[in-house]
């Protein structure tokens, strides 16, 4: 949904958010929702800005939030609440499951298909009835583990055009999704939700029936959500949690309703969809890996990562449009379109994995363009050491941040130990440059320059046209196989203007797409082919550009609703996703008041407020035959197009690798035993028993409290954005961490006393905050306190202080690798103790460079010996496996 | 047509987007550099009005011990407003002003003209609100209503930036009609909301307020005065001192003329 569409909502739940914090001018959108009657619910362990707009505020322990969603959907089945038109013909609650599959109940905590060695779930018990490819004889031509000269065309694992899902229409078999569902939160009643998240019963159940009574055919409710879910070992699984719950109410696709995903910077959200991740390619094609075998090739590729059904089925034709725009005449049908060229991941590339690739001396360079690691890494203290054993290193920043400088943290007492090469080269800020911002709900908005830089100052786009041009030179006539790649890239780019850099408008036009032989803008995604004659950058992207001269992107025409005259959403300007699911199966909208998108009978096409999630001419009458493949295998009653059935799923069957259904497990570091399992935490997060990092154990008496991180409006993220500017630092001078009355008074610590906060990893110095906006909860009848410390200092700028990603452990959620920065433990005590408390911490990450010459050889070898192990077994293992070579 | 603001801080986040829009479009630097010291006082660090801060978010925390709340600001809650001058309809720094500097302007805003300022504060002391402070150049300094823009056709700084239009700025009658309606809102809502700044307030305010507890609690006084309150009374005091002073020296010099009279007439007849 997009911000402007809350002011419809009915009710308003903010969670894993604190919107007018953080987000307030988004925020007017729910203050409208207000004027015009609607309720507003603000969850979250503190009394915050937000809570104070709110008709109600519920505060929960920190890392408990599955339980108290998990208890929503318990409270919908068992009270009957669940839109049954809607949940019958949008979601999967009537798909049958494998009888292979066994869930949390059954198993304690655990799904079926846990390998405790490994740690981690082989899904294939996960997956629909029936809908596996039988396991082929091993040695059959089409093995899809005989190696990498596997014979026969690929065959993908699930094919829904041969193997159907089966499902169950009266939602009685035992096994359909919805009977799944029921049992599963079965015991997540209003008395469990209190024992696990703190709130009463009645609190919770005051919730529950304000939303469900604010859900239907004439009534729609939302969730706002943001780094307060993410930020966890289950992570993913909050947000899966909440999207059963609006499946289930019918909520999502329609107008004031489903989940608002409130995304951390100006245009974060453009960096996921042409991304600077490993595992992705532009418009969230997954990125090839060189541990599935079937990704040698593309057509293994598509086979393994395209579903034959839904829309995704048009995969190819985006990657083929990818590859051409990327390789131009060097990609050609002999060559798979270019698709050799790409390089292959290894196992897990992200933050945490390639900060310890630095610590191992694996990786020698490193460019930080825009980002802040040494202060706003997670265990930041961790990223400040890893970056003293690189041999080169670029920053590219408006100041001299503290990753700028990382040499002069104070933990590092003697810099002249580092070896590391360092070279800042400043940046332009926004107004000096040119470009789009793609913001929280899909939006792309031009900016224009509105100054020239000064000095050495360089926009990014500067900055990369000119790396790439010297690198080129450098690898020109070379032979080497390895340079072929780079070699074959295009570059359409020419320089422009006083600073010499290439212009913004003809990266768009890339973006957007083009016709291979004459480089016609491509009008929409429709039109992308996978035989060669099409190229485009990021497919979710075309039509923002969709004739010379015109940038829509730049469009400012706003209107009292969709403003669809306003910017580009992607995809295809559409502005709520699945809004097929705001008309019932006939295409009639579910309600006068909840109109949106219907099918027009006169014109036989859909029409509405929005740009039609749908294929425009696709009858709501009209049947599906799997065996067709692509849309036609879905009938004119599937909303969620994206997916291989069309439903939405209220059971992962895949995609996931914690398991098909949000369960309720313990942040890694809890004071409280797991009420609901004896599975105690993710059994398959990611965690690194490395030195610098060592965990609290449940319940250890030595750190009792739980403590959340978070953001103060005045500020932005680590500081480089706001702790550098006085009219911001004078407004929010201090680092400081609220604690509630009830705990300063335990501890003996005045407001704005000081205090020292610590944990295994770091100890830092700061100011109390007592107030009762924060309060003790009671856990599983334990008295467990709850304090919060914002993120925003370090030790460069304006002002400085503690900083409180020193704390942080490295762990993190297994799907995606995001860490958990929201729910861990600590002790605080009064006083200005850091020296006499840093003394005895069982493990502080020692600051200088470990690595000597030995453990350096004894690296590098021993990535040889996993080398030379890959090609004997004939696979690589990811980096990450726990028998690979890297325990990155 | 009198110009000025509507704050409903029942819409006011607490973001201090108008204290930053304000020192940026007037060039006012931050306090201390901007290393100023965290006060403790909730989320408030800038903690009054002053010849740096012409706009001032007050945090008002009423959380009661249990953490109950029944509804939107029932029960626990966290007020918040952006204190700014009143330009009040009766200004008390205007009355005392000895150079005619203060004036009113065309918008019925209240300004300080900094070339006829000789820093003697007589307007510091008469604002019932506190809002005028003397800077480190020696002259009076305060909220302008950004006095610049309005004569170019444009809003206030503060207003502008208002995220969630708890600052309006408008003309009077239209703003009031708001506020009375958004009163009554919040009434039917059982909460204790009222205007701020009606004719009953010094006149009335251009910068008026719906708050929803006493005026103490959001540190405004309950009654303000003017400095000219005690005028009319001292005239007449006066008045009625001078005919006192006036019938008691005519006593005294009658009998003084009595007594003269009559030791003379003793002389005479012994």
């Amino acid at each position: 949904m997009f911000q402007q569409d809350l002011q419809n909502a009915d009710c308003i739940i903010v969670m894993g958010s604190n919107m007018a914090e953080c987000h307030p001018v988004g925020f007017r959108w729910v203050m409208k929702a207000r004027e015009r009657g609607a309720t507003i619910i603000h969850i979250d362990p503190r009394f915050t800005r937000t809570s104070a707009m709110s008709d109600q505020h519920v505060a929960i322990r920190s890392g408990s939030d599955i339980a108290f969603l998990g208890g929503l959907v318990n409270y919908i089945i068992q009270h009957d609440r669940w839109f049954k038109e809607y949940v019958h013909a949008y979601t999967n609650a009537s798909t049958i499951v494998s009888s292979d599959f066994k869930g949390a109940e059954e198993l304690d905590g655990l799904f079926s298909g846990f390998d405790p060695a490994k740690r981690e779930y082989a899904t294939t018990s996960w997956a629909y009835d029936g809908t596996l490819a039988p396991p082929p004889r091993a040695g059959s031509p089409t093995n899809p583990n005989g190696g990498h000269a596997a014979a026969g065309p690929p065959t993908p694992a699930v094919d829904f055009r041969v193997r159907p899902p089966k499902t169950d229409p009266t939602l009685q078999h035992p096994r359909c999704v919805f009977q799944i569902l029921k049992r599963h939160y079965a015991r997540y009643t209003p008395d469990m939700v209190s024992r696990v998240c703190g709130c009463s019963p009645e609190e919770f159940e005051r919730v529950a029936k304000t939303l469900c009574d604010n859900s239907g055919r004439e009534r729609t409710s939302s969730f706002c959500y943001a780094v307060g879910w993410t930020q966890h070992t289950v992570g993913v699984q909050y947000i899966r949690t909440a999207s059963i719950v609006q499946a289930l109410l019918g909520n999502m696709g329609r107008p004031g309703g489903g989940i608002l995903a409130l995304r951390g910077h100006a245009s974060i959200q453009g960096s996921t969809d042409v991304p600077t991740l490993y595992h992705l390619l532009p418009g969230y094609l997954p990125s090839p890996s060189a541990a599935d075998p079937q990704h040698d090739t593309l057509d293994g590729w598509v086979a393994s990562t395209m579903p034959t059904t839904g829309w995704w089925a048009n995969g190819r034709k985006y990657m083929v449009s990818l590859l051409k725009m990327w390789y131009g005449d060097a990609a050609t049908p002999e060559n798979q379109w270019g698709y050799e060229y790409l390089p292959k991941s290894v196992g897990d590339h992200s933050h945490i994995p390639m900060f310890k690739a630095m610590s191992d001396d694996v990786i020698k360079g490193f460019m930080c363009i825009g980002q802040n690691p040494a202060a706003g890494g997670q265990n930041a203290i961790y990223n400040r050491a890893a970056m003293a054993h690189l041999d080169w290193f670029v920053v590219r920043d408006l100041f001299r941040i503290e990753t700028a400088e990382f040499w002069k943290a104070p933990d590092i007492p003697d810099p002249s130990v580092i070896n590391t090469e360092v070279f800042f080269l400043p940046s332009t800020s926004v107004t000096e440059s040119e470009g789009s911002f793609t913001n929280t709900q899909r939006m792309l908005q031009w900016h224009d320059k509105g100054a020239e830089p000064t000095d050495d100052c360089r926009s990014d786009l500067w900055f990369t046209h000119h790396l790439y041009k010297r690198l080129r030179k450098l690898y020109e006539g070379s032979a080497d196989p390895r340079d072929a790649a780079f070699l074959a890239m295009t570059w359409n780019l020419d320089i422009d203007g006083p600073m010499q850099e290439p212009k913004a408008l003809d990266v768009l036009a890339e973006i957007n797409g083009w016709t291979t032989a004459d480089r016609v803008p491509v009008q929409t995604f429709l039109d992308l082919k996978d035989d060669g004659s099409t190229s485009c950058g990021v497919w979710i992207y075309t039509g923002v550009a969709p004739a010379p001269g015109v940038n829509k992107a730049q469009a400012r025409v706003a209107d009292a609703y969709t403003s669809l005259g306003w910017g580009f959403a992607w995809p295809a300007n559409r502005r709520t996703l699945y809004n097929r699911a705001s008309a019932d199966p006939d295409g009639k909208p579910w309600s006068e008041r909840k109109r949106y998108v219907w099918w027009d009978e006169t014109q036989k096409k859909w029409v509405g407020y929005d740009v039609p999630d749908y294929p425009a001419t696709k009858a709501p009458s009209s049947k599906g035959d799997w065996a067709k493949g692509g849309m036609d295998a879905l009938d004119g009653s599937t909303a969620f197009i994206m997916q291989r059935d069309g439903k939405a799923w209220l059971y992962a069957p895949s995609g996931l690798v914690d398991g098909p259904l949000p369960a309720h497990y313990e942040p890694w570091e809890t004071g409280v035993k797991n009420p609901l399992y004896g599975t105690q935490q993710n059994p398959v997060a990611k965690v690194w028993n490395i030195v610098g990092n060592r965990y609290i154990d449940a319940g250890d008496p030595n750190y009792p409290i739980v403590i959340t991180t978070y953001r103060l409006t005045e500020h932005h993220l680590s500081g480089p954005m706001s702790r550098w500017s006085p009219w911001l630092t004078e407004l929010q001078p201090e680092m400081f961490i609220e604690i509630s009355p009830e705990l300063a008074a335990e501890k003996g610590i005045e407001n704005v006393g000081w205090c020292t906060v610590y944990t295994p990893r770091a100890a830092i110095e700061c100011k109390a905050l007592v107030t009762r906006r924060l309060k003790p909860f009671t856990i599983a009848g334990q008295r467990i306190h709850q304090a919060g410390a914002p993120f925003h200092w370090s030790w460069a700028g304006v002002v400085t202080g503690g900083n409180a990603n020193d704390l942080i452990a490295l762990v993190a959620d297994p799907n995606v690798t995001i860490h958990e920065g929201k729910a861990f433990m600590c002790q605080i005590v009064a006083g200005r103790k850091q020296a006499e408390i840093l003394a005895t911490l069982p493990d502080q990450t020692r600051p200088l460079p470990l690595v000597g010459r030995r453990e350096k050889r004894a690296a590098e070898s021993a990535i040889d010996e996993g080398i030379e192990l890959a090609e004997r077994v004939g696979r690589y293992l990811p980096l990450d496996h726990p028998e690979g070579v890297y325990h990155g | 047509m009198a110009k000025g603001f509507y704050t409903d801080t029942t819409a006011c986040i607490g973001c201090k987007a108008c204290q930053v829009a304000c020192h940026q479009w007037n060039d006012i630097p931050a306090a201390e550099g901007g290393r100023t010291e965290l006060s403790g006082d909730s989320y408030d660090n800038t903690q009054t009005l002053s010849a740096e801060n012409w706009r001032h978010v007050k945090f008002i925390e009423q959380i009661n011990e249990d953490r109950t709340q029944e509804g939107f600001l029932q029960g626990s809650r966290w007020l918040m407003m952006s204190d700014v001058c009143k330009h009040c309809v009766h200004a008390a720094c205007l009355e005392v002003c000895p150079t005619g500097a203060i004036i009113r302007t065309e918008f019925d805003s209240v300004f300080i003209q900094q070339d006829a300022c000789n820093g003697c504060r007589a307007c510091v002391a008469a604002c019932p609100f506190g809002v005028v402070d003397i800077g480190r150049d020696g002259k009076a300094h305060k909220c302008t209503m950004c006095y610049d823009r309005l004569q170019n056709g444009r809003e206030p700084a503060c207003a502008q930036a208002c995220p969630t239009e708890s600052i309006r700025f408008g003309d009077i009658p239209d703003l009031m009609a708001l506020a009375d309606a958004r009163v009554a809102q919040l009434q039917a809502q059982h909460i204790n909301a009222y205007v701020y700044g009606k004719s009953d307030i010094v006149g009335g305010l251009n910068a008026f307020y719906v708050l929803v507890d006493e005026p103490h609690v959001y540190g405004l006084p309950e009654k303000p005065e003017l400095a000219s309150k005690n005028v009319d009374e001292g005239f007449a005091l006066s008045g009625v001192a001078a005919a006192a002073l006036a019938v008691t020296g005519l006593v005294s010099f009658r009998k003084s003329r009595m007594d003269e009279k009559a030791a003379a007439e003793a002389e005479d007849h012994p």
